[in-house]
């Protein structure tokens, strides 16, 4: 077992923790969209998945590279969108 | 040393660099672009280093989510913003169970019991991600009844399955090449998905979704354990960290623990209680005229509004009224409860949506002192979260939860369709206040009276 991934997953959770209870809870739900945008990060592992080949490996593939699209790209046009709407007086 | 680590490390500064300039209102659209460009990083990164990819299946992929991705977000409505959040949980969830399937189905990989072991923790949060978060979804949308759906047993066959999806994580860590467990393992899953989501009442969906949202990061972090790919480690770690913050706080704004969210079932029939007969209270009863006359003299005026506002469809009508009275030199504020909405920050959306500058939202903590010397409080389509029984009286279902003190204000003017109860099933003692004042109608058809009295005055 690599050491160092879980060393990398550790600081990351304290990270995102600190940087996370810094936001104001009038943007939490564009916080939720966005973080759920990112979860879709999920995408490199998807592509990386479709040279896996064989014949589960191809459908695999393709279904979770359009699954992961969908959380990137809906998930950070729509945190824009609402984003665009704050505004000061 | 793999040069794409240094893209893979590029683009996970970016995501914390992107959601540390959310802090602030102002900056937080950049912030979201600088993220959606380090996602952009690490695909094409991915693209670019990986070889023997299939460009066209990507592409199809990619063309495929991007037309169904845009097409939700241009399209949903900010009050259904929390049906699309718990479906995209679902999507992001279900992407990384099937990345960590097709790893374990490729056969000309040799696993090790690492690799096994998160393969299938990623499966299983994966997969429970997706099918709870459509139960979650059913439940907002309608689809499912909002109701809490209990049955003798349940937790005795969450138990079950529970302990069974452990025992096949560790057959399938021990034997690999034996499908059929693994196939059990994500049918398994799939149903302790549904089967933790449905006794879970419609207005505890702030925290379901909350956690679901931790849970898709889990997964995605779980799923860069399998193919030791930081990005996914990183990123997935801090859409857990944020997913488990906001379920704390949704859970501190109800005064409940995460467990008895879960397993407590709150919004069943109550019973009506040791007492009996609810406690008589006496109302008084105002026109939206006798109301506009106690505007006119106030000067402090704070709005508090509950989902029943949103539901009304009254957020821009609240917004002409709050707009005459600043114009009159008047300060309006608008006070915002942690679960005023159906997610976490939700009715500030709506609101924003409405045009209300969000200097103008106060969160609970910034706006309690400020009830001491407000004139009027106006309480549209808000009942449990300005109950004062949650201060001090220790037999009701409430007590404890943090409200907004709207009581300690001069006057308290309260909107209402009917005297219904709330969530929590519990009469409002507020109501029944010398200060307190009832104009019964439909939030948006009160409010737009109320601004044509107030402009006749």
């Amino acid at each position: 077992m690599d050491i160092n991934i879980l060393t990398v997953f550790i600081l990351a959770v304290f990270v995102g923790i600190e940087i996370i209870t810094k936001v104001p809870p009038t943007l939490h739900t564009p916080l939720m969209s966005g973080s759920n945008a990112i979860s879709g990060i999920a995408i490199v592992g998807a592509i990386i998945s479709t040279k896996i080949g064989g014949h589960y490996g191809t459908w695999l593939g393709l279904a979770s590279v359009i699954f992961a699209t969908v959380n990137v790209v809906g998930g950070f046009m729509v945190t824009d969108r609402m984003l665009k709407m704050f505004r000061k007086k | 040393m793999h040069w794409e680590n240094i893209f893979y490390v590029l683009s996970s500064v970016l995501f914390i660099f992107g959601i540390k300039r959310l802090s602030h209102p102002r900056t937080a659209r950049s912030g979201n672009l600088i993220a959606s460009m380090g996602m952009l990083i690490a695909i094409v990164t991915t693209l670019v280093v990986s070889d023997s990819l299939s460009y066209e299946l990507i592409g199809i992929g990619i063309i495929i989510g991007t037309i169904i991705g845009a097409f939700f977000a241009v399209r949903v409505e900010m009050t259904q913003m929390p049906q699309m959040v718990a479906i995209f949980n679902g999507f992001g969830g279900i992407a990384s169970a099937l990345v960590a399937a097709a790893e374990f189905l490729n056969p000309s990989d040799s696993l090790s019991v690492f690799n096994l072991s998160t393969i299938s923790l990623s499966v299983f949060v994966g997969t429970l991600t997706f099918t709870g978060s459509f139960i979650a979804f059913g439940k907002l949308q309608g689809f499912v009844s909002g109701k809490p759906i209990v049955f003798p047993g349940q937790q005795l066959i969450n138990g079950l399955i529970a302990s069974s999806i452990i025992g096949l994580a560790v057959y399938i860590v021990l034997f690999p090449n034996d499908l059929n467990y693994f196939y059990l393992l994500i049918a398994m899953s799939a149903v302790i998905g549904i089967t933790l989501t449905i006794p879970i009442g419609g207005a505890d969906m702030p925290v379901v979704i909350s956690l679901l949202n931790s849970y898709s990061g889990i997964a995605a972090a779980s799923t860069g354990f399998v193919l030791d790919n930081n990005a996914l480690i990183i990123s997935g770690a801090l859409v857990g960290a944020s997913g488990l913050i906001l379920t704390n706080i949704m859970c501190k704004g109800m005064n409940r623990s995460l467990t008895n969210v879960i397993f407590g079932a709150v919004g069943l029939e109550q019973d009506t209680g040791p007492d009996g007969e609810a406690k008589e209270i006496n109302i008084k009863s105002y026109s939206t005229e006798e109301a506009a006359m106690i505007f006119d003299t106030a000067e402090k005026i704070i709005v508090v509004p509950g989902y029943g506002l949103a539901v009304a469809q009254a957020q821009h009508a609240v917004r002409e009224v709050a707009d005459y009275l600043s114009g009159k030199g008047k300060k309006v504020l608008y006070a915002i409860h942690p679960v005023a909405g159906r997610m976490p920050g939700h009715m500030n959306v709506l609101l924003a949506e409405a045009n209300v500058p969000y200097d103008q939202l106060k969160d609970l903590d910034e706006v309690n002192n400020e009830f001491e010397d407000c004139d009027v409080a106006l309480v549209l389509g808000a009942n449990d979260v300005v109950n004062p029984a949650a201060r001090h009286d220790a037999s009701s279902p409430i007590y404890g939860m943090p409200i907004l003190d709207v009581d300690k204000s001069q006057t308290v003017i309260i909107n209402k369709r009917t005297m219904n109860t709330g969530f929590a099933g519990v009469q409002n003692e507020l109501f029944g206040y010398e200060n307190s004042i009832m104009v019964f109608g439909d939030a948006k058809d009160m409010l737009q009276q109320l601004l044509k009295d107030l402009k006749e005055l």
